[in-house]
């Protein structure tokens, strides 16, 4: 599958509800971060991808080519990818395949978003998710899908509320380790179930905050990769996949577009028993049920079976599991794209050992880091191992 | 075989309207606000140095797109430029005449290696050149505001 | 718990809250797009358009997939081929999910919910739901696999579009 390609740096800057710093200098800050965390400089890479999610949140044209300065791609080859959240992930595999393929040797990943830009709320850039005509003639927002999504997911299984805040408060909690982080106050599971309902069963604090930010990472083939660092993450294995986009006529319950980009990535990296191969997980949780969904989509857990893991604390991060060591998207923010490759970077420092405070306890040679999208659509996945 | 539905009637096929409520808000960021509050407060144009590329960047920005360095010397450039290249525009955004053609221009300050949009003005068509010296007449100090239209427009110089 | 965040890396970006906009601590600009759109409704939904005039909950069936589906769309995504047939299906059908929302698309609260719903049509392959609104019913007594009936506009009232349908009731 083309040549080992390994993971060398990573750089993000910190997530802000509002950056004063525009898009391309949030970009800059992050990969200036990677590149000084590997002691690499901008001319020794070959060429640059971004991830950024629908240009209607930053409010410029063509975002990828607008931030194109500001991510290092002055004058190399680049290419900007877009699916909807899962993004961040998918940024990785989009790197990945540039160096894989041997027509680059390094490659900067970057992704970027600036979701305060969008007034008055982020939320109604999300507007034109819904079919123009069947759809948004009912005056939709955004949290209806997610409602609709969680409660098929609890009715189906009768998972309780209680079971699925317990995700928030680890999450949470975990991100007050994190230096990029939003959030700086911990949280208990009565705070989440007194939260303002928003949109049954969605509460407040079951949503991760909105926000600005930047993440970079540095890809690198195997020779150069072992010549910038004595602990490269090898990129083990990428998948992704897109459902359809009409919605309504699928089971909800289930994300069998994450099963299906989990295989492909699963069928790379030679894993077939992810339960007990895959040492550290960083599925995409932008809501507290979407972790526990997520989880069964890895097939980390049968169906329905994930809200028993958290409960049984398998999960955290001194369980046999842990999941979002980082804090997730709850606990350190959700600038959509960045967000994804903000996990993508947490399995790198886990897997070096360089996460200081979040690090987890168990010893952990592979991690799969995912992200999800568009229409409750896309499941984006990487494996990385060490 | 498969049937292909033909549209035999008009009244099924329809459009629908819809609008795009999109209302954005953007910080200047830290480099913008650097130059526009000098502007604002100095009605002084300035640009930032890449010592390494040699390079100066006009309106000033933070890092060098280059070589990624970061940023930190501030200089002043011009007040005059030269006019590298300029359009006349007849038509509005709403597609209708203007009344009076306006003019919009490239200028390259002295000093400065990039250039930047903005309109002239005091001039006659028939005076426009390529290359010929302009210079920035600005708002008085208790109107500008901190945004690139503190510069009315480019005059000859 | 204490958290020892001098040990941690600070990393760069800098946070600004609302009163650094209003009393003019930061710069900034505003813009408003104004993007006005016409969509071409396309052959099957512009059909299922007339049809919701009509009073009718139109499907379409592939023939090679077994499925009949709704909203309808002129080829089947699954084995690519046109669709065979346009068919009338019930307009009744059952709650696959529902939510109760408090907050409107720009951010405003509501006291009474509304009550978005997927609702999977008789008639069409189980499974096949269109999204819409449930009414007349008390938010608490909102089930999932609760049976529901279209509540249609008069038929003067109706113009053509998913909205000639009011709401779905229980039934």
């Amino acid at each position: 599958m083309g040549r080992r390609v390994a993971i060398v740096g990573a750089g993000m800057t910190k997530f802000v509800r509002r950056a004063q710093e525009t898009g391309k200098e949030l970009a800059f800050y992050a990969v200036r971060e990677a590149l000084n965390y590997c002691g690499m400089k901008l001319n020794q890479i070959d060429g640059v991808v971004l991830g950024s999610a629908p240009d209607t949140f930053d409010g410029v044209h063509m975002k990828g080519e607008y931030l194109s300065d500001g991510a290092g791609a002055w004058g190399k080859p680049y290419m900007r990818c877009l699916v909807g959240g899962g993004t961040g992930v998918f940024a990785v595999a989009h790197g990945w395949y540039h160096v894989a393929s041997g027509v680059f040797n390094t490659c900067l990943v970057v992704c970027e978003e600036k979701m305060s830009s969008f007034q008055p709320h982020a939320q109604a850039a999300f507007l034109t998710i819904f079919d123009h005509t069947t759809e948004r003639p009912l005056k939709p927002n955004l949290l209806w899908i997610f409602a609709l999504e969680m409660n098929r997911y609890m009715s189906t299984y009768g998972i309780r509320k209680e079971e699925i805040a317990l995700v928030a408060v680890k999450n949470k909690n975990n991100a007050l380790d994190h230096p990029a982080a939003q959030l700086t106050a911990p949280v208990t599971v009565e705070d989440i179930l007194k939260s303002e309902v928003l949109a049954w069963p969605v509460q407040r604090l079951d949503v991760s905050p909105v926000s600005d930010g930047a993440v970079a990472l540095v890809l690198a083939e195997e020779s150069i990769a072992r010549r910038v660092t004595d602990k490269p993450v090898w990129i083990e294995g990428v998948g992704w996949s897109l459902d359809t986009a009409y919605w309504t006529n699928r089971d909800l319950c289930y994300p069998r577009y994450v099963e299906e980009a989990a295989r492909m990535a699963y069928k790379m990296a030679g894993i077939t028993d992810p339960r007990h191969q895959i040492h550290v997980a960083e599925p995409y949780d932008p809501f507290d049920y979407k972790e526990l969904h997520h989880m069964e989509g890895l097939m980390l857990c049968g169906r329905g079976e994930a809200p028993q893991l958290t409960v049984d604390g398998v999960t955290r991060r001194d369980g046999e599991l842990p999941v979002c060591p980082s804090g997730g998207l709850l606990g350190v923010g959700n600038p959509i794209a960045a967000a994804g490759l903000m996990k993508v970077a947490e399995l790198f420092y886990q897997l070096r050992g360089e996460a200081g405070k979040r690090q987890i306890a168990r010893k952990a040679k592979r991690g799969v880091a995912q992200a999800w999208g568009d229409l409750m659509q896309v499941g984006t996945v990487v494996v990385a191992g060490i | 075989m498969a049937m292909k539905e033909r549209v035999e009637r008009v009244d099924d096929v329809k459009v629908w309207y819809g609008e795009l409520p999109v209302n954005s808000l953007y910080t200047a960021g830290i480099g913008g606000e650097q130059f526009f509050r000098t502007l604002k407060d100095q009605g002084v144009i300035t640009g930032t140095k890449c010592e390494e590329c040699g390079v100066i960047y006009v309106p000033g920005r933070i890092f060098c797109q280059r070589c990624l360095a970061k940023l930190e010397r501030w200089v002043k450039v011009g007040p005059e430029g030269t006019l590298e290249s300029w359009t006349v525009l007849h038509l509005g955004l709403d597609g209708k005449p203007m009344v009076e053609p306006q003019i919009v221009g490239l200028i390259k300050l002295d000093g400065a290696s990039t250039m930047f949009v903005h309109r002239l003005g005091n001039v006659r068509l028939d005076q426009l050149r390529m290359g010929m010296k302009v210079r920035p007449v600005l708002k008085p100090k208790s109107q500008r505001e901190g945004a690139i239209t503190d510069i009315k427009f480019f005059e000859p110089a | 718990m204490k958290r020892l965040k001098e040990s941690m890396p600070v990393l760069p970006g800098t946070g600004l809250k609302d009163e650094d906009f209003q009393k003019g601590r930061v710069l900034f600009t505003r813009w408003k797009a104004d993007a006005k759109y016409k969509w071409d409704a396309g052959i099957a939904i512009g059909r299922y358009l007339a049809g919701l005039k009509q009073g009718k909950i139109l499907g379409v069936k592939c023939y090679k997939c077994e499925r009949i589906m709704v909203p309808p769309r002129i080829f089947c995504e699954w084995c690519f081929r046109n669709i065979d047939e346009w068919v009338v299906l019930k307009d009744t059908g059952r709650v696959n999910t529902f939510s109760l929302c408090y907050v409107t698309w720009d951010v405003k609260r509501i006291k009474e919910p509304q009550i978005p719903a997927v609702i999977e049509i008789d008639g069409a392959s189980p499974g096949m739901g269109i999204m819409h609104l449930l009414g007349e019913v008390d938010p608490k007594k909102v089930q999932v696999g609760m049976r529901v009936k279209a509540v249609w506009k008069p038929v003067e009232q109706r113009e053509g579009a998913i909205t000639d349908i009011m709401y779905f009731k229980p039934i």
